[in-house]
């Protein structure tokens, strides 16, 4: 199968007061189309420029991040970013239906085209209702929800979520995760989907990335084979999902532990 | 409604004590230069209906005009300059040292160059009062959101919309804040220039008044600017609170939140 995302041998190295640090070592790995795929590290993996490097935000140092048939240089057309702080990522002077409609504003979509892209993508993350309200009327779930819509209605052929619901509490942080499920599903969009929660990356993903410690490789590339089907009560308490679970677990205190060790020596 | 008009009238009552203990005080007033407040008041109608449209609305006119230019003269360094370090760096050292420079000692300069017409009373005008909005602008576009930064070249929002939605809108506390130092400049330096050889204008009007030693008439020109001063004051206050509404609104959210 042909691939959507590869990322080939990248390095990111960032230099500055004196100090040289490299963020990535050497990293590489791919996502066929409509895959969705969690990457899960210990904190300080370079998860975010790992992240950051693939929505060509910032260039690697060596190697490079290919989508469809073409090397990523800058923010490619056909990709939707979600970060993690909602909170800076929504324009506070927006209300929540022009926030979703800008993207699709600025490139020019047509009238009708653009009312129904974005009725509809509100519709489907539950924020039918709050159309005129501002993001910071909303609740945290509530603004990442206005987050994945504006993602929605642009129709990315690759979405990128970046550690999405880190900052919402736990039962917001269920719904959400069927809510990215649903919306995947729905509109069959690549996802790449990062993490540094171990339940929430073998519960979503189809594949697990496993990095290491700065300077970042990936330890293990994990096929997830729970049921396409996922189910926070039923997929959870699986015995297949606490072995997948353990195996993770294991792979990051091992990475851990010889991140510690580097640093020390 | 009841808690506006509570802060109405706790803003108002203030005024009104000075101005009735300067009623009161001044009442029985026997010196020439400081004539009681009734006398002031007496003359206030018929010296400024009749100098209404010969000093009063030039001066305004000049005012308004001289501001909106010193707005958009910084707003537009300020969006260039707040984005580009390097921009910045090099250009920085050169405003300091032009900033320092008061604005009432370039008029001799400016009227040498453009002699004692409108033009240079604006040019006095916006020299002194696009400094605050340069500024402010310069430290607005700096501190523009990084995330929010990077979701716009992630949607590939660039250009005159960035701009408008991005720049401008993150910038606008800082703007707004600046413009309204750079007001209160600008009254000042409307009254300045007009002091200086001119025909026309409050400033003109309150010296000429002083040369004729027309006191009440000169202190009730006084009165004036105040009214002007506070006015437009009032009207700032109205913009800014349509202008920042989401900016206020966000701070008292987030203020209750914790």
């Amino acid at each position: 199968m042909t691939q959507l995302l590869e990322v080939r041998r990248l390095r990111k190295i960032y230099e500055g007061h004196g100090r040289i640090v490299e963020a990535i070592g050497d990293l590489s790995f791919a996502c066929a189309p409509g895959e969705l795929v969690c990457i899960v590290g210990p904190s300080g993996a370079g998860k975010t420029t790992l992240l950051k490097c693939v929505a060509g935000l910032i260039a690697p140092t060596t190697g490079e991040v290919v989508l469809g048939d073409a090397r990523v240089a800058g923010p490619p057309p056909g990709m939707a970013v979600v970060f993690q702080d909602y909170g800076r990522s929504l324009f506070p002077w927006l209300t929540v239906w022009r926030n979703v409609a800008l993207p699709l504003d600025h490139h020019g979509a047509a009238r009708g085209e653009l009312r129904r892209l974005v009725d509809d993508a509100l519709a489907e993350v539950g924020l039918a209702d709050v159309h005129a309200a501002y993001p910071w009327q909303l609740s945290g779930g509530m603004q990442q929800r206005v987050a994945i819509a504006r993602a929605i209605a642009y129709q990315p052929k690759i979405l990128l979520m970046d550690e999405p619901f880190a900052a919402v509490d736990a039962q917001t942080r269920a719904d959400l995760e069927d809510l990215t499920l649903r919306v995947w599903r729905r509109h069959g969009i690549t996802l790449l989907f990062v993490t540094h929660d171990i339940d929430e990356a073998v519960y979503m993903g189809q594949r697990v990335l496993i990095l290491s410690a700065s300077p970042t490789r990936v330890i293990e590339d994990l096929a997830i084979d729970l049921a396409a089907e996922r189910d926070q009560l039923a997929t959870r308490s699986s015995p297949r999902f606490a072995e997948l679970r353990s195996r993770v677990y294991e792979h990051i205190q091992r990475a851990k532990r010889a991140g510690a060790g580097e640093v020390r020596t | 409604m009841t808690h506006a008009l509570r802060s109405l009238a706790r803003a108002l009552a203030l005024p009104a004590v000075l101005f009735a203990l300067w009623g009161l005080v001044s009442a029985g007033s026997k010196s020439f230069y400081l004539p009681p407040l009734h006398a002031i008041l007496g003359v206030f109608g018929s010296t400024w209906s009749s100098r209404l449209t010969s000093d009063v609305l030039p001066s305004i006119g000049r005012l308004l005009i001289g501001y909106a230019g010193a707005v958009i003269a910084g707003v537009a360094l300020g969006v260039p300059l707040g984005g580009r370090p390097r921009l910045r760096a090099a250009l920085e050292p050169a405003l300091e040292l032009f900033r320092a420079i008061p604005p009432p000692a370039l008029v001799p300069v400016f009227m040498l160059l453009f002699g004692i017409g409108t033009p240079m009373k604006l040019l006095v005008i916006v020299s002194g009062a696009v400094w605050p909005v340069l500024l402010n602008t310069i430290e607005g576009v700096r501190a523009v959101d990084e995330v929010l930064s990077d979701t716009c070249r992630c949607y590939g929002i660039t250009g005159l919309t960035r701009l408008r939605v991005l720049v401008l809108r993150g910038a606008s506390p800082q703007i707004v804040t600046g413009m309204r130092q750079a007001l209160s400049i600008a009254i000042i330096l409307m009254v300045i220039s007009e002091m200086f050889a001119s025909s026309s204008g409050l400033g003109y009007a309150i010296v000429d008044f002083q040369r004729a030693f027309s006191i009440p008439q000169m202190w009730s020109g006084i009165l004036l600017l105040g009214a002007l001063g506070v006015v437009l004051s009032l009207g700032f206050g109205v913009f800014e609170a349509r202008a920042l509404r989401w900016y206020h609104g966000q701070r008292s959210e987030h203020r209750e939140g914790g």
